[in-house]
Parts: structure tokens; C-alpha cells; sequence
């Protein structure tokens, strides 16, 4: 699988909304596994079936400030079960990585409010003493962040590092855990071991940091792995060689991964389930088939409009106008509501006055959105899906 | 590494040489004609003044002079003063014109004192200031914090040498809880060198600390928050490996390029307090033979403290490129 060339995603509406054009429908065939387990679906958690490893239940994180109270994660819910891929998505701001920190336990205890339940094969992470997470954090649940350069430490050989990881977890001596890291700079596809196990990541290039990065973090064969924009720092052409790498060594070892992206591209390719995220809060949650050929928010149609075709006759962007609201004082009833271009479609004032709940799309399923349309499926047929093309 | 090493090696001992020029043309600037102060003010007749001038080759070329000078270091040399031979074993630098005693066996006794006081001072403001520092950067915005660093504010705010004179006149004279100040040679008595040194370390290294702890602090507190260090909590590492290896080893590396700024005024500190304690270092010594324009001492202290801070300046790139290999593989 190769991810479509985004090189139109470089661009300047990036800071708006960072989109990949996606080769028009998704290649679903080709992740066959996750469509059969789909037509399994019974009454498990997760929106494609099976017990989940990951359990994400009304996790809210508040960051006191001077200003006032940061609500950057709100009642957020999802599961995630083994050898399967949630994409988390949403604008920059939307509390993608806040609330994946959570799930690492690596806030700031001191200047972080945080609950809910996060359950990790049953046991419950909210309330774990620092302690107790430390034992959690690299061997069970692994994290792979944005950007490779400043991600691992400058003064530390690659080798090293690496080698700590492991020892963290294991108490095997340092020859030990320098075989085990050779052999993970091997799988990872680093050429040479031997020579880049003792090199710093400034003679790295961006992929092969990032390469190094996810060797790191699989070190230790977590059972979760949380990948934080792990491609957006990278150049067009290394993008579509990590995520085949993830989605390679999840095959082999079966793990389960949170997939954090802005890049609809990125969640096309990857992803099982998806849950968008929109100030702090989960606005649509689906399987991938779901969210992305039936989306039921018009804040996912926004995303998906804003993808840059590379059609020709089609290269017009249709950013999503506005800003994300302050969450400070996000906007009353639907934060989506000052930028929502149906808004006025709903009877009364309810879009500003109440707050959608997160409900069943089609009365059945586990695909859900938050939003007060009534006729959602007409609109996207009608409206929305011929836009796109 | 061996190449980096060697490369600074060359460059230390350029300075050095550079210093020995700049050193050797004050002896001609100076106030003051050396023949005229060896012969000194009363029963100096013009005889003996020329004898003298003849003698320590005053007359002869500057660069000869200079050759001379330089020679006698590396490899010794006589003077002839009235028909007597004075033998000048290398590394020679001269006869004091006051008590006519080698300038090197002069030094040879108090560089060690010198020595033991900046490298003291050295360790107290790299452990304690950094150790504080880090401390409180590790507990930034707590209340630990305030306490640490408002103290070290307060403490940093009292001029160096009140703080001096108050520690010495408080803590070991009217109240002995510190010992008295007095230099015992540390092949001696090493209890006895470190409790003679321990109060003047504390009255050359306490503003120092302050403000070492409040670089450290905040080199710290931006290193804290790099994403290499959340990517080293993310590991499932401690607070403790966290803050004192990942943050520090970066957090250190202002640090020690303040440190290594800082060394000149280090050693005029040294000079202060050798005062202060009556120590018989190197600044005692330049001090006491400034009033008397003994010219050859003068220039052998200059000379050696000016090895001794190039000596240091070497340590701290050597401990620069340990800290960041990268300065030593560009
Ligand atoms: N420690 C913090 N204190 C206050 N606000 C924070 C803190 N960390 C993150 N935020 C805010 O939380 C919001 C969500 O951030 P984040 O999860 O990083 O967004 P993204 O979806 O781009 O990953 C942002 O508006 C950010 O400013
Ligand atoms: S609830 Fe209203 S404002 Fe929010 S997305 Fe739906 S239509 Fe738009
Ligand atoms: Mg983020």
C-alpha cells in the first residue's frame, strides 16, 4: 500500500486545515481483514467489533491557566482493540494529542485535571500513581511522536537510547538490549545497524529518525502503540514508507494503535475506525467505511471537502471557514456552530443553545455523530457527496 | 576525539605564547626603569646603575632581550651581577629585584595555593549552583521553587564582599562554626587543606552559586521542555533519570559556557579572598610586588595565571565536547 502523493497538502492552507488528496475512494479491498471483522460486528465496544485493548470512557483533561479553566478534552470515548488502527482526527487544537498524553499518563499531575477511565486490557491507568504509570509507559503502551528531530535526544547516540528503552523494562545486561536494538533498527528497515547503532540523530535523516523513533517505541512489543502525526514532519516521499512500515510491524505483532493525523489521506490508508474530534470533543465516530463514504457532521464534510483533489477539473480547495473556537469560551450549544454553514437548517436556536449528543447515525450500528441536522443522510447525498466528486 | 583534543591543545598554547609577548612588552611599558629599582633609591650610584643595566642586558636589543627571556624558560640561563654568577635553572623567569630570589621557586610555593582555591570554587558552583538549579527547575512553580530561588536572589543582592567579610567575622571568629581560613599544602595534611580552604571556597563560591543556581534554573526549565524529554518519560524512565541525565547533560551546556566566560573573573575573585584570609597565594603575591614595582615577579604571575586560565579553558572545551558530541564531530 502506498499512500497517494499529497505534495498539494504543502501548501499554505495548511495551517488551516491540513489535507491529502485522496485517490478518491478509499482502496477498501485492501484491508480486507478489517472489513470482515466488520460483518462480525456484534456487541462489542469498538465501532469494527472485537474486545477492545484499549478503553477510552468520558475522559475529560482540564489545564487550569491564568486565564481560566482549559477544557482541551471533553467526554471523550473509544476503544481500540489488538491488531487494529483508530485515526483520531480533527484541526490542529482539537485535543488529539492532549488526550493520547492521558492515555500515557504524561501530563503534568500538578497543572492537569483529568478523568474518566482509561482501561488497558481491563486495569484501569486514571488514578495510577506516577509509580505504577512508569511501568505502563514504554512496555505496554509505546508512543511514536510528530517530529523525529527533536524527539530523541540530542546528545544520545541512537543506539543508546534505544538500548535504555529497553533496559527500562528489562533488567538484562547492556549487550543484551544492544542485540535487541540492532535487531529493531533491522526490522524498522535501517540499513547498516551496526554502523547507525552508534550514530547521533543529527546524522540521521528525517526518515531514519523516525524509523529509529518507532524502533524505540516498539522495543519493547507494546501491545498499544500511539502514533502522534508520526508523517507530518517528514518529507512527501518517506510519508508513505512509515505508515507501511506501522502497518507492517503491526501485522507482525498484532498491536493495537491510536493513529493520530490530520492528514484524511493518512486515515483512508491506515485506519479501521475513526473518531473525529472537534474542540475537545468526539463529533463522529465510526468505522473508516463509515465516517469517511457515509459521514453524518458537517464538520467531517468540511474535512473531507478540504481534501485538494488532483483532478483537474476539480483543484479548488473548500477549506473549512473560520477558526476553532477559543477553549476558553468555546461558542454555546455546537462548537461547530459559528462555522457550521448548516446551521440554519435546524428548527429553532437549538445549534447555539444545546449541545448535540453523540448518537446513533442510523438508529443501529456503532457509527454515532453529534449533531442536530434531522435529515443528515439527504443533505450529504444530496449536497455534500457530489462536491466531492 | 584524539584530533579535537589536539587541535585545542595547539590553540591553548598559542594564547600562551601570545601572553608571554604581551607580558614581556609591559616590562618596557611600565612606569618604571628596572635598573633604577634593583638599584633602589638611596646609596644608588650612576656605577652601580650602569653595572646593573649591563648586567641584566638592558642595553642590549629588545629582541634580544626577549630571545633571552624566552630561552631562560624553556632552558635556563646565568645573570652575572658584579663578577657573581647567578645560575637560573629552567624554567627560569628572572630574580625578584627586591629579595633577589628565583622568581620560579617564589611561585613554585603559592601556585598550588591559587590552584586549590579556583578549583574548589570551580566544584561548589558546578555541583551546589547546578544542583539547585535543577532542583528547583525539576519542582518549577512550586512553592520549593519560590523559597530556592527568592533566597538565592537574596543572597545574590548583598554586594560579594560584605558577604565576604560577614562570613568570616560571623562564622569563624565570633562564632567558630566554620574553620579559620589558613592554607596548609595538601601533600601535608589533606584534612587540614580542606578545612583551612573550606570557608574561603565558601566566601569565593556563595554569590557565585546563586547565580549559578539561577542559570541552571533556567537552562533546566527549558530543557524540560524539549520533546526529547517527554519522549524520555514516555519510556516509562523516572522523574529523577529524566531530570538529572536527559535534561541535565543539555541543560548543563549554557552552563558550562558561562563557566568557561567566567574563569578570568573567577581568579580575580581568588585574589580577593586570598586577601581576605592573608593566603599566600599568586594574589597575595602580585599584589604585594604591584606597590613595589618588582617587575620580573610580576610578569612570572602573569605569565602563570595566564597559563592556568588557559589550562581551564581547555578543560572546559575538553568537558564541552564531552557534554555535546556534536561540537567535536563538526
Ligand atoms: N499544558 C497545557 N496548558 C494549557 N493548554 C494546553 C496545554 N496543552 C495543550 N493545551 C491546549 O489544548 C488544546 C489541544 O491541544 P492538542 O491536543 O495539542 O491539539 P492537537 O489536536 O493539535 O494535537 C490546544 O488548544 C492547546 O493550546
Ligand atoms: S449541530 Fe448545528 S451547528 Fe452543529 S454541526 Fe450540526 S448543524 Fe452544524
Ligand atoms: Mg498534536
Amino acid at each position: 500500500m502506498t499512500a497517494p502523493a499529497n505534495d498539494a497538502s504543502k501548501g499554505p492552507q495548511d495551517a488551516m486545515v491540513d489535507t491529502v488528496p485522496s485517490e478518491g475512494g478509499v482502496t477498501r479491498e485492501q484491508r480486507n481483514p478489517a472489513v470482515a471483522s466488520r460483518e462480525r460486528r456484534t456487541t462489542a465496544m469498538s465501532p469494527s467489533g472485537e474486545t477492545p485493548y484499549l478503553v477510552v470512557e468520558d475522559l475529560t483533561v482540564q489545564f487550569p491557566t491564568a486565564d481560566g479553566l482549559v477544557s482541551a478534552v471533553n467526554g471523550l470515548s473509544y476503544s481500540v482493540p489488538l491488531g487494529r488502527t483508530l485515526s483520531i482526527v480533527g484541526e490542529s487544537g482539537s485535543g488529539k494529542s492532549v488526550s493520547s498524553m492521558a492515555v500515557m499518563g504524561l501530563h503534568d499531575r500538578k497543572r492537569t485535571r483529568i478523568s474518566g477511565s482509561i482501561r488497558l486490557g481491563g486495569d484501569e491507568l486514571v488514578g495510577l500513581s506516577e509509580n505504577e504509570l512508569m511501568k505502563v509507559r514504554g512496555d505496554a503502551v509505546a508512543m511514536v511522536f510528530q517530529d523525529p528531530q527533536s524527539s530523541l535526544h540530542p546528545l544520545y547516540t541512537v543506539g543508546n537510547q534505544i538500548t535504555e528503552a529497553y533496559r527500562v523494562h528489562h533488567k538484562v545486561s547492556k549487550d543484551v538490549a544492544k542485540k535487541r536494538a540492532l535487531e529493531m533498527l533491522d526490522l524498522v528497515g535501517i540499513p547498516n545497524p551496526i554502523r547507525r547503532f552508534k550514530q547521533y540523530p543529527h546524522e540521521f535523516s528525517g526518515g531514519m529518525r523516525q524509523r529509529a523513533m518507532i524502533a524505540m517505541g516498539l522495543v519493547n512489543d507494546p501491545k498499544l502503540v500511539i502514533a502522534d502525526e508520526p508523517t507530518t514532519a517528514l518529507d512527501v516521499t518517506v510519508q508513505a514508507q512509515i505508515l507501511d512500515l506501522l502497518n507492517n510491524l503491526q501485522k507482525e505483532f498484532g498491536s493495537a494503535i491510536v493513529l493520530i493525523t490530520h492528514d484524511l489521506g493518512v486515515v483512508a490508508e491506515m485506519a479501521d475506525d475513526v473518531l473525529v474530534m472537534y474542540a475537545g470533543r468526539c463529533v463522529e465516530y465510526g468505522t473508516a467505511e463509515d465516517v469517511l463514504a457515509r459521514p453524518r457532521m458537517p464538520y467531517t464534510w468540511g474535512l473531507l471537502e478540504s481534501i485538494p483533489t488532483v483532478s483537474a477539473a476539480n483543484e479548488r480547495l473548500r477549506p473549512i471557514k473560520g477558526l476553532p473556537p477559543s477553549l476558553l469560551s468555546l461558542p454555546g450549544g455546537c462548537s461547530f456552530n459559528p462555522r457550521c454553514p448548516y446551521a440554519d437548517r435546524v428548527k429553532g436556536e437549538r445549534c447555539t443553545t444545546d449541545l448535540p449528543d453523540l448518537l446513533r447515525v442510523d438508529g443501529a450500528g456503532a457509527h454515532t455523530s453529534r449533531c442536530h441536522l434531522h435529515d443528515k443522510a439527504s443533505i450529504y447525498e444530496a449536497e455534500v457527496a457530489p462536491r466531492l466528486g | 576525539m584524539l584530533y579535537f583534543v589536539a587541535r585545542r591543545l595547539f590553540s591553548a598554547l598559542s594564547v600562551v605564547l601570545a601572553t608571554l609577548v604581551v607580558t614581556f612588552a609591559l616590562f618596557f611599558i611600565a612606569p618604571t626603569d628596572p635598573a633604577a629599582a634593583i638599584c633602589g633609591e638611596r646609596n644608588c650610584t650612576q656605577e652601580r646603575y650602569n653595572d646593573i643595566r649591563e648586567n641584566l642586558h638592558l642595553d642590549r636589543p629588545k629582541v634580544q632581550q626577549f630571545a633571552e627571556y624566552t630561552a631562560g624558560i624553556f632552558a635556563g640561563r646565568t645573570f652575572e651581577t658584579s663578577g657573581v654568577v647567578q645560575d637560573c635553572k629552567a624554567p627560569c623567569l628572572g630574580f625578584s629585584f627586591k629579595s633577589n630570589r628565583p622568581v620560579t621557586e617564589m611561585l613554585a610555593s603559592r601556585i598550588p595555593v591559587t590552584v586549590s582555591l579556583v578549583a574548589g570554587y570551580s566544584v561548589l558552583v558546578l555541583t551546589i549552583g547546578v544542583f539547585v538549579g535543577s532542583m528547583a527547575a525539576k519542582r518549577r512553580g512550586t512553592t520549593a521553587d519560590r523559597v530556592l530561588m527568592s533566597s538565592t536572589l537574596v543572597l545574590s543582592s548583598i554586594p560579594y564582599y560584605i558577604v565576604a567579610l560577614m562570613i568570616s567575622l560571623y562564622l569563624t571568629i565570633l562564632y567558630p562554626i566554620l574553620p579559620r581560613g589558613g592554607y596548609t599544602p595538601l601533600s601535608e595534611s589533606p584534612g587540614k587543606w580542606f578545612a583551612g580552604l573550606l570557608t574561603p571556597w565558601l566566601v569565593l563560591g556563595i554569590y557565585s552559586c546563586t547565580q549559578y543556581a539561577r542559570y541552571s534554573r533556567g537552562s533546566m526549565v527549558e530543557t524540560l521542555s524539549e520533546d526529547y524529554i517527554r519522549t524520555a518519560r514516555a519510556k516509562g524512565l523516572s522523574d529523577r533519570v529524566v531530570t538529572y541525565k536527559h535534561a541535565l547533560r543539555s541543560g548543563l551546556i549554557p552552563v558550562v559556557t558561562i563557566f568557561g566566560l567566567d574563569i578570568a573573573g573567577s581568579l580575580g575573585g581568588a585574589i580577593f579572598t586570598e586577601r581576605i584570609f592573608d593566603l599566600p597565594g599568586l594574589g597575595n603575591l602580585v599584589l604585594s610586588s604591584l606597590t613595589t614595582y618588582d617587575l620580573p615577579v610580576i610578569m612570572g604571575v602573569v605569565l602563570v595565571s595566564s597559563v592556568i586560565l588557559v589550562t581551564m579553558n581547555f578543560v572546559v572545551d575538553v568537558a564541552y565536547s564531552v557534554i555535546d558530541p556534536r561540537v567535536r564531530l563538526s
